[in-house]
């Protein structure tokens, strides 16, 4: 089934279901996201939002669904979309500086066997500046805290210079000025036309920082923009608590194999 | 009968009573080692202790050289002298690993490499360079000669020296184990809680690495400093495929051991009459009984992979085809239900192709799930080739609430287009049970009707 | 010429015949064994960042029974053929890729996890090589005495034609790493990342194994299949003490690699009796040793050289501090600080030392003028004590309401080496500490800012900064 929309949105997702580790984890999630708006996904613990991206990036597997990117698979538009994963994936102790870091971002431009180039280098470096880190590019990345870390790796996915950015929690323990440097950044790239989907934890801010939100909680309960959606009856339904029965019947047909 | 076992004698049970004592002592701790995934760490250890046990080999023969020792007095020092070389050399060891690790900010793994290969090859430095001296076979130290072995006794008992050695390191692990059960068990699955109650885990963990090295240092003359590896995690691991509770494990770890070793020597014996039919040479010589142990054990594991009546392979398949055929069958009586329900008036039943075009089945599947149901009394032969009897109407009635319940739970919570309802509910209806059923009904407070409009069938108090 | 005259002039020659290389035998096997150390540190150093550095271990045991069921074949397709060294790496290799396949499938199980499943492996192939090795070596046909030669390496008895597959090796595996620098870096920093960059994270994996295979197999001829890992186990990590960047990690991890080799060879070829290939690991040991000890970056020496300058400074701030307390309540006369002396008793009853730990540490104060001796056990505080004081009893009365206050601000400037305790909170954060001590908590009197411009010496340490 394919959707030729005249503009594409930047996402859409029909039908996804991901099962992770024998427990089903997300129900059949139905999402288009709008065009140049910043789109907070809220959800309790354990509600799939981490999972989501990592399906739509095909780093885990789908039970059943379809997602497109700007009308196409995502193998073909990679390009056009850049990923900040959560910080506590990677190994700080990695003999790299932050410099480094972001110029990984480049890697894929460069392609296979190609050095870094001198003009990559320079890229990176204004990714940093862009993040307010040019000082600390030398530094291993042990050496910085975790709001700096957290821009480490904005300035890798800004280098890539894409139209729709993914990010996991972004916002976690990081302190206020990084979180008011990282807001600013979206905000510019929402200037630009930019799309960012970001799964964010802290009520309070959505409606401050973000135009749409979407509600998940195993399943879309709602999505839309935040003066509309973003109200106390959809906030009960989303951290309502588990739906128990849901929850036993789906483990039972994973256990079995089957998810559909 | 003239085959590979019919020159059974004396030695060949005492190799197999001091290689099933030996590895049923590595059994005990390697269990703990495997459940606190540090079964490298006795890899290491066997590797770590090769100095110390050298040193201890050549100091026990400068004096014996220099007089100062008999032969009787060698024999008898021996092992003592093995176990605080060893001792030493496992401290030190484990010392340098922590030191390492907290000093250098280096990874545990990375530590361990380091200290272990150092050591170990410290060690096949001096048994190289004693060997010009024929003291030391390296052969044999890396995998044991218990053929060897067994000729050195004690006294006048005939009872080979190995076997009260290892016998004496079973009896302490065992006994270990009985009195600090608890604590063990509490320190290897929560480290932490066992720690809050006062427990000192971190003593414990230091004492299982002690206890492990002794036990490698005991097995060191019956299977070698490499091939103990095996003795430590291969029962062990078998063991925790057949069995749920740690006592099980244990025991069964320790049967596991005992069969190896009787099975090791078994096949030591047997595999030259096959490696000579393979390759058309001739020749009597053995294979070594510690390496054929290894492949024992290593086959164990792998049967016990295939076959565990809980959760071997062989198990999932059949469980998955068993699986298949019995939401076959339910869909058989599903649609024989809804057939009913649709045309009242006409006559009830269908025939099987119709039944296979319907389903997507392939026509012998259906054959068997037809059968089955037959079998059951759930069907009948009549109407227009099969049609559902009494107790079938009510077990597809169940079936079909199931499914219509499922639909409006959905619904009430999901945003799903109508088509994919049918679609969901008809692959979660086969795993709603009778409670989830009733519980259902509950939350949507005795609903009527499901979504598409169609009558929720009562509730029939002798479901399946 | 006395025998020991001559001994010594013998002694001499032979080592100057193997310093300088004038020797063949010794040429050939340090080249092999060079290029073997510096192909070895480079792939350990992917390997350990991978986090997968006993890989190789699994590898050289698990081929074991190759070469002893290569070297069957072998023999009983052509008798006398059974030592021709390319069919038993041949062998080697199948087996050892074969048993890491083992591996990874058995990781698969729920029950087993990975360490598991590697010691498994490792202990069933090479208990199955071991059964072939000893029914071998006990045929009559009794050329089997070779096979051992891949247990424990030949490292001193390499000739020109197993140096030419090492070289082969060793520079395909060089050469691949250099190619594919930026994609391995990308691999093991952050593999998830290269996934979702469209990277083949997994294909970038198995030739990583396979380059690990091919050096372990290539390597087993030198050092032995028990001894290899060590080759890449030991220069990488020795390297880490050195650098903190990825490629010079690498290019590090090879020359150790290369180096511990060359003083392997020239050694063992200056004492025969001693096992080359345990030799090769021994200096490898021997390296990392010292980098662990004296490396730029890591090495304990230097931090510890900065850890007992550091606890002697805190030990001083405390005493300091102690001092200050006992002397707040006679601060309303102008000169109380220098003037008042300070009983040891009073010290003693602050409860934080033992008379034992009191006294060295007051002799420690005076030769460094902050105290002097009044009487026998009464000190006072001089001029510079009397700032130093000042400065410590501040510095911990703020870092007491920062704790308290502002705890869940992180500091910025995460410099572990910062000094001054104020340089590493922002000022704005300093000013409303300052403000909020004067006007909420008088009890808790903040001394004024010492306005001589304080020596980084005398202030509080990094680990007061540290959360």
């Amino acid at each position: 089934m394919h959707f030729m929309n005249n503009a594409s949105p930047p996402l859409n997702v029909h039908d996804l279901t991901v099962a992770y580790q024998r427990q089903p984890v997300l129900w059949n999630v139905d999402y288009a996201a709008p065009a140049a708006r910043l789109v907070a996904i809220v959800g309790p613990n354990g509600a799939g939002k981490s999972t989501l991206i990592k399906a739509l990036l095909e780093l885990i597997p789908r039970a059943t669904g379809e997602v497109q990117f700007f009308g196409q698979s995502y193998a073909e538009s990679r390009q056009r979309v850049a990923y900040v994963p959560q910080r506590t994936t990677v190994d700080w102790d990695f003999p790299v500086t932050a410099h480094d870091v972001v110029t990984m971002g480049l890697y894929g431009r460069l392609g296979w066997f190609r050095p870094v180039t001198r003009a990559a280098r320079l890229e990176a470096l204004e990714a940093l500046e862009r993040v307010g880190l040019a000082d600390f590019a030398r530094r291993q990345i042990s050496q910085l805290s975790g709001g700096q870390q957290q821009r480490v790796f904005l300035a890798r996915a800004l280098v890539q210079r894409a139209d729709l950015y993914l990010m996991d929690e972004p916002f976690a323990g990081v302190d206020a000025a990084t979180e008011r440097t990282i807001i600013g950044l979206l905000q510019a790239l929402r200037s630009e036309g930019k799309t960012a989907l970001v799964v964010h934890h802290d009520l309070q801010t959505v409606q401050e920082y973000f135009d749409d939100v979407l509600l998940l909680n195993m399943r879309v309960i709602a999505a839309g923009p935040v003066a509309t959606v973003f109200n106390a009856e959809n906030l009960k339904r989303t951290y309502g608590g588990k739906l128990a029965l849901l929850d036993q019947v789906g483990h039972q047909m994973v256990l079995a194999g089957r998810t559909q | 009968m003239n085959g590979p076992w019919s020159d059974w004698g004396l030695i060949d049970t005492w190799i197999v009573i001091t290689a099933a004592l030996a590895a049923m002592a590595c059994a005990l701790p390697g269990t703990f080692l495997l459940l606190r995934r540090e079964s490298l760490m006795g890899d290491a250890l066997s590797h770590a202790t090769l100095p110390g046990i050298v040193l201890a080999f050549l100091a026990l023969h400068a004096l014996e050289d220099a007089g100062w020792l008999s032969a009787s007095g060698f024999a008898a020092w021996r092992h003592p002298a093995l176990f605080v070389g060893a001792a030493i050399t496992g401290v030190l060891c484990g010392v340098l690993t922590e030191k390492l690790q907290r000093w250098g900010r280096m990874e545990p793994s990375a530590a361990l490499g380091v200290v272990y290969t150092s050591f170990f090859a410290l060690g096949l430095l001096l048994v190289r360079t004693s060997a010009d001296q024929a003291h030391i076979d390296p052969g044999c130290v890396l995998y044991g000669n218990l053929e060897m072995v067994i000729t050195d006794t004690i006294g006048r008992t005939g009872i080979p020296r190995a076997v009260a050695v290892n016998a004496a390191m079973l009896a302490i692990n065992a006994v270990l184990l009985i009195v600090f059960y608890k604590e063990l068990q509490l320190c290897t699955f929560d480290r932490d809680l066992a720690r809050s109650l006062g427990i000192p885990a971190d003593r414990i963990h230091l004492a299982l690495i002690a206890i492990t090295g002794a036990t490698v240092v005991a097995a060191f003359d019956s299977v070698g400093s490499i091939l103990v590896i095996a003795m430590l995690v291969a029962p062990p691991a078998t063991a925790i495929l057949l069995s749920d509770r740690l006592q099980s494990v244990l025991i069964g770890a320790v049967v596991v051991a005992a069969v190896t070793a009787l099975g090791g020597h078994l096949a030591a014996l047997a595999v030259p009459a096959v490696i000579e039919g393979v390759f058309r040479t001739t020749t009597t010589s053995s294979v070594s009984t510690a390496g054929m142990m290894a492949v024992v054990s290593g086959t164990l594991f792998l049967a016990a992979w295939c076959f565990s009546p809980r959760h071997g392979l062989l198990r999932q398949w059949y469980d998955r085809a068993h699986l298949r055929q019995r939401i076959l069958s339910e869909d058989v009586l599903g649609v024989l239900y809804r057939l009913e329900e649709l045309r009242p008036d006409v006559t009830p039943g269908a025939d099987r192709a119709s039944l296979a075009a319907t389903l997507s089945v392939a026509p012998w599947r259906l054959w068997r799930a037809l059968s089955r149901l037959t079998k059951r009394g759930w069907i009948e032969p009549g109407g227009q080739g099969v049609m559902l009897t009494d107790v079938g109407r009510t077990i597809a009635r169940g079936l079909v609430r199931s499914h219509r319940l499922w639909e409006s739970y959905l619904a009430k919570h999901f945003i799903v287009p109508d088509q994919r309802l049918h679609q969901l509910a008809e692959a979660a209806e086969h795993f709603v049970g009778p409670q989830v059923q009733q519980a259902l009904a509950e939350e949507l407070e005795q609903p009527l009707h499901d979504p598409h409009g169609s009558k929720i069938p009562p509730a029939d108090h002798n479901t399946r | 010429m006395s025998p020991f005259e001559s001994l010594s002039l013998l002694a001499v020659t032979e080592w100057a015949r193997v310093f300088l290389l004038r020797d063949y035998n010794t040429r050939i096997v340090l080249c092999g064994t060079v290029l073997l150390g510096i192909a070895g540190g480079v792939i350990g150093a992917l390997m350990l960042l991978r986090k997968r550095a006993l890989v190789a271990d699994v590898a050289s045991h698990a081929a074991l029974p190759g070469i002893g069921a290569a070297y069957l074949l072998m023999e009983s397709y052509r008798p006398d053929s059974g030592r021709w060294v390319p069919g038993l790496l041949l062998g080697a290799t199948i087996s050892a890729a074969l048993g890491l396949l083992f591996a990874q499938g058995m990781g698969r199980i729920r029950r087993i996890k990975e360490d598991a499943a590697l010691a498994i492996t490792l202990s069933l192939f090479f208990g199955v090589g071991i059964a072939l090795l000893t029914w071998i070596q006990a045929l009559p046909t009794g050329h089997a005495a070779g096979l051992s030669e891949f247990l424990f390496g030949k490292a001193a008895a390499l000739l020109a034609r197993d140096i030419t597959s090492i070289a082969v090796a060793g520079g395909i595996a060089v050469g691949v790493v250099v190619l594919l620098r930026k994609e391995f870096c990308l691999l093991c920093f952050d593999s998830e990342y290269a996934l979702a960059s469209g990277w083949p994270v997994h294909g970038l994996d198995v030739l990583l194994t396979a380059l690990v295979i091919m050096m372990t197999v290539v390597g087993m001829q030198s050092v032995g299949l028990l001894l290899i890992v060590a080759l890449m186990v030991l220069p990488p990590t020795a390297a880490r003490f050195w650098t903190d960047r990825f490629e010079p990690l690498l290019w590090l991890s090879g020359t150790i690699g290369g180096a511990s080799a060359a003083g392997g060879v020239i050694l063992s070829a200056l004492v025969p009796k001693f096992a080359a290939g345990a030799v090769i690991v021994l200096s490898g040991s021997l390296l990392f040793a010292l980098s662990f000890l004296f490396g730029t970056r890591r090495g304990v020496w230097w931090r510890y050289r900065g850890t007992a300058a550091t606890q002697r400074q805190i030990a001083l701030d405390d005493l300091l501090r102690a001092c200050y307390e006992i002397l707040e309540p006679y601060l309303h006369s102008p000169d109380a600080l220098t003037e008042h002396p300070i009983a040891q008793s009073e010290l003693l009853q602050k409860g934080r030392w033992s008379l034992a730990r009191l006294q060295p540490l007051l002799r420690l104060a005076e030769r460094s003028d902050l105290l002097r001796r009044d009487f026998q056990d009464r000190w006072r505080l001089t001029a510079t004590g009397r700032r130093a004081a000042i400065q410590a009893a501040r510095n911990h009365r703020l870092w007491e309401l920062y704790l308290i206050h502002y705890a869940d601000i992180p500091l910025v400037g995460a410099d572990r080496s910062a000094d001054a305790f104020e340089h590493s909170l922002r000022p704005e954060i300093l000013e409303q500490l300052e403000t909020m001590l004067e006007t909420q908590s008088p009890r808790l009197t903040v001394p004024s800012n010492p306005h001589a411009p304080h020596d980084p010496k005398l202030s509080a340490t990094a680990t007061e900064v540290r959360p």
